[in-house]
């Protein structure tokens, strides 16, 4: 009964990885030059390459700055939305809104508040006699503008299992701590996020996961422009393998990208155990 | 006090809706309206349904929305078979190497389909389903994120009623189909909404697998209408847009309750 699955499994992720792993020790095979063996050379190569270093850097600080800010978001948005706040059904649909949207229409709306001249936070900006901005245009701002829409779309995504978590909280703990005369915010910061640190991590590592996949909105936004500004190392990889026609530096690309990956696995199963003892 | 900083609060949490939802209520008003009146502001200005029109024309949508309604539904029963049986054997049969099996199961967590793009391009182009729709979803049919939901879900179901269907004589697919099935609907519900609006949203491996109006999903296809190279402007941008996630968008929003609900009950935790 476990064939079906196994057999897809092999066939679309455990053998593309060996697949790729060989592939990166081979040199890149034109007609004159058949492929060879060069062992860690496609590695070396990506380590001098100047674009691939900036790559990274740029991808840490998508994470770093993702990872964080939308994980703060996403839990005041689930308190509010679990509070008794007046409009909590519209606050809730606003939140979670984004969501069901694809990447590609998140990077269309979100155009027209970049675009510089006409577009809306330029507009607004000129009320206030702000110059005029090219957020995409510019090395300075382009991978924050993509970084705000990541968060933008992510952040109700998330808001969704802090709901799901706050939810099971039993209420006796509410009445306990009303009882004993801890005001709100004791509450909030000393039983109900000690109670959602499981889903924290849990979101955290959806949101690491999340920093190397969502890259869609490159596409329409920057082509990971100006001058690789914005280039995350997804996108390198989408760029070497299909606009450059480079296998053996883009598989280098993936094994790295697959190693960091374990490593957060990895990290999430040793929590996974502390968790299943502590419950 | 308190009242005072709950006023505050409440605030704060409209804003962010606000703030939240403005850029689709900005893409929405600027379909309705002629490209000089969105830029400008003109709040006023007569609502059109000329974007629409040129939208409308300028690509196959019918064809787009055809092929992404094909694609989550091909995705979507394979998903449903592959799960049901891959999470029924890790969750009620006994096998050799079942946990090291299970942990590498795990692992496609990890190991992203995204990032393998190269490598899963050869395979596809090997298989010869290069430009199919077929092709675009089958490596995401056995998801481990829904055999690990099927086992949860599986492992609930008490075994007394396993053990009863067993002695009325039925087979060990039909105890699959008639008990753990059933029993497990929500989960599927909840699975199925996860993985139709993934699907219908995804945009990087449809990217590369097709190559033809005929296969090019939604995504594809809008991401293709709204290249800047063709010059579009923003409210024709605009309309092709929300046209394109209108009919995820309304399903949301209609079947809000259950989507929250489905998720809140399937214990994605």
């Amino acid at each position: 009964m476990l064939s079906p699955a196994a057999l897809l499994l092999t066939t679309f992720a455990f053998y593309p990885s060996i697949a790729t792993l060989w592939a990166s020790v081979f040199s890149r095979g034109t007609r004159r030059k058949p492929s060879k063996f060069i062992g860690g050379e496609n590695y070396a190569d990506l380590f001098s390459d100047p674009t691939f270093l900036l790559v990274v850097k740029n991808n840490l600080i998508y994470a770093a700055a993702t990872i964080p800010v939308s994980i703060i978001i996403a839990l005041s948005m689930a308190l509010w939305a679990n509070s008794k706040l007046p409009a909590r059904g519209f606050i809730r649909t606003a939140y979670f809104t984004p969501t069901v949207l694809p990447m590609i229409a998140a990077a269309n709306l979100w155009l027209f508040f970049y675009t510089p001249g006409f577009g809306v936070l330029d507009q607004i900006g000129s009320l206030f006699g702000f110059q005029s901005v090219n957020w995409l245009g510019q090395p300075e701002t382009a991978l924050w503008a993509v970084i705000i829409v990541t968060i933008w779309k992510e952040a109700g995504f998330f808001m969704i299992f802090y709901l799901a978590a706050l939810q099971t909280i039993p209420p006796e703990l509410k009445e306990a701590s009303d009882i004993e005369g801890a005001g709100r915010w004791t509450y909030t910061r000393r039983i109900v996020l000690p109670l959602l640190m499981p889903t924290t991590l849990f979101i955290m590592v959806n949101a690491m996961i999340n920093s190397v996949k969502l890259i869609d909105h490159l596409f329409i936004l920057t082509k990971g422009g100006p001058s690789d500004a914005s280039k995350l190392i997804l996108y390198y990889i989408w760029e070497m393998a299909f606009a450059f026609f480079d296998a053996p530096h883009a598989a280098a690309l993936t094994i790295l990208v697959l190693a960091v990956l374990a490593t957060v696995a990895a990290i999430q199963f040793l929590f996974i155990d502390r968790r299943t003892h502590y419950q | 006090m308190t009242r005072f900083y709950g006023k505050i609060e409440a605030a704060g949490a409209i804003l962010l809706a606000l703030i939240w939802i403005s850029p689709l209520v900005y893409a929405f008003w600027a379909a309705f309206h002629s490209t000089s009146d969105a830029v400008n502001f003109n709040l006023f200005s007569p609502w059109t349904l000329e974007n629409f029109r040129v939208a409308w024309d300028g690509a196959p949508w019918i064809r787009y929305f055809l092929n992404t309604f094909m694609l989550v539904t091909v995705v979507l029963i394979g998903q449903f078979i592959l799960t049901t049986l891959a999470g029924f054997s890790f969750a009620k049969l006994d096998f050799p190497g079942k946990d090291f099996v299970f942990i590498l199961v795990l692992m496609q967590l990890f190991i992203l389909p995204e990032v393998l793009i190269v490598e899963n391009y050869a395979m596809v182009s090997r298989l010869g389903l290069f430009d199919s729709i077929l092709g675009v979803g089958m490596p995401y049919m056995a998801s481990a994120f829904g055999i690990f939901l099927m086992r949860q879900s599986f492992k609930s179901v008490p075994i007394e009623l396993h053990e009863a269907a067993q002695v009325e004589g039925c087979g060990i697919f039909g105890i699959l189909w008639k008990v753990y099935v059933p029993l497990a609907r929500p989960t599927y519900i909840a699975y199925a909404l996860v993985s139709v609006s993934t699907h219908w949203n995804n945009f990087l491996w449809p990217l590369i697998v097709t190559n033809s109006p005929d296969t090019r999903p939604l995504t594809v296809g809008l991401s293709i209408f709204a290249a800047p190279e063709n010059g579009v402007d923003i409210s024709i941008i605009s309309a092709a847009t929300i046209m394109s996630v209108a009919p995820l968008l309304v399903a949301f929003l209609l079947f809000q309750r259950h989507f929250v609900q489905a998720f809140l009950r399937a214990g994605i935790k």
